[in-house]
């Protein structure tokens, strides 16, 4: 197994197993997506306070997961470039930013959507809020820099380091409903002492979580090798204009 | 029909949101996928490899 996934490092490898592997995630991060917002749609009754607004819910909650845990995949990918020198780390690391981008914009978005018929505003500077407007900020910040910097390698360490500097702010993200009285309710999921939703609103939640995480995982590999395909492209370009240059040379 | 109450408009928009910058997503990674890959065709279509001997 340690074998098969080391085997997975080499970018030709990767291509083909991902080739045969990703119409399969496709399909099934479609189907769980679908149905987990099915269930929330027609499963999930109304809350007894929020009314049917509870529906941005099943939208919000796994859009916030996912901008933080994309995050994580890129401070994982830093690691990668930095430490290892791992051959697909950089790669990973490029794919992830904008999809984690994606997840940020759609969970502030979605939040204020919620935020101005429940709370009366759209927006609050309160910490939660607050932290997951500079998460995307940084991550507009890391895709800037990898446009500015023409050689991946070399962009790909500036991208690690910025991507190592924005880590407390996912702690901040994480802890912050605790650490400050906010607008914004705590965590009703992942406690301690439990989950304080009920269950049917839990399940059907649970169930977008894993879609969505599919269709980021899906969109993720998809991304890495469009990725690897450009690399081999400037490769080449590269050796074709060096072939030119020496051909000019000799006549 | 679901009935959404006062505040429908909220509800659809936050998922006419999602749907639209999911799909701008699964759209640019597919289009960037395609573009890349008849480059590539192209490169290899003009002899350019990196196992090509070198012929001057």
């Amino acid at each position: 197994m340690i074998k098969w996934i080391a085997s997975q490092a080499n970018p030709s490898q990767f291509l083909k197993t991902t080739g045969i592997l990703l119409p399969y995630l496709a399909v099934l991060s479609a189907v769980v997506t679908l149905g987990g917002l099915s269930w929330a749609w027609f499963g999930a009754p109304p809350d007894y306070q929020q009314g049917e607004t509870i529906k941005i819910m099943f939208l919000h909650v796994p859009s916030s997961w996912l901008c933080m845990f994309f995050y994580m995949i890129m401070t994982f990918s830093a690691l990668g470039t930095l430490v290892w020198r791992h051959p697909l780390a950089d790669v990973s690391q490029k794919a992830a930013a904008p999809i984690g981008a994606s997840f940020t914009v759609i969970s502030l978005v979605t939040g204020s959507l919620w935020g101005r018929p429940m709370w009366g505003t759209y927006w609050q500077w309160d910490g939660r809020m607050t932290s997951v407007l500079i998460l995307f900020l940084i991550y507009c910040g890391i895709l800037a820099l990898w446009r500015a910097i023409e050689d991946p390698n070399r962009a790909a360490r500036a991208v690690s380091v910025l991507t190592l500097i924005g880590v407390p702010n996912i702690v901040i993200i994480k802890f912050s409903v605790e650490w400050w009285n906010t607008l914004h309710q705590g965590s009703s999921v992942f406690r301690m002492d439990g989950p304080t939703m009920h269950s049917s609103m839990l399940y059907p939640l649970l169930v977008c979580a894993i879609g969505f995480t599919l269709l980021g995982v899906t969109l993720h590999i998809a991304g890495m090798r469009a990725e690897i395909l450009r690399r081999k492209v400037r490769t080449l370009t590269i050796l074709e204009a060096e072939r030119l240059d020496a051909a000019g040379a000799t006549s | 029909m679901i009935d959404l109450g006062p505040h429908s408009v909220f509800i659809i928009g936050a998922y006419a949101f999602a749907i639209i910058v999911i799909a701008g997503l699964v759209g640019r990674i597919m289009l960037d996928t395609k573009t890349q890959k008849r480059r590539l065709a192209e490169l290899e279509a003009r002899g350019i490899g990196r196992r090509s001997k070198r012929t001057a």
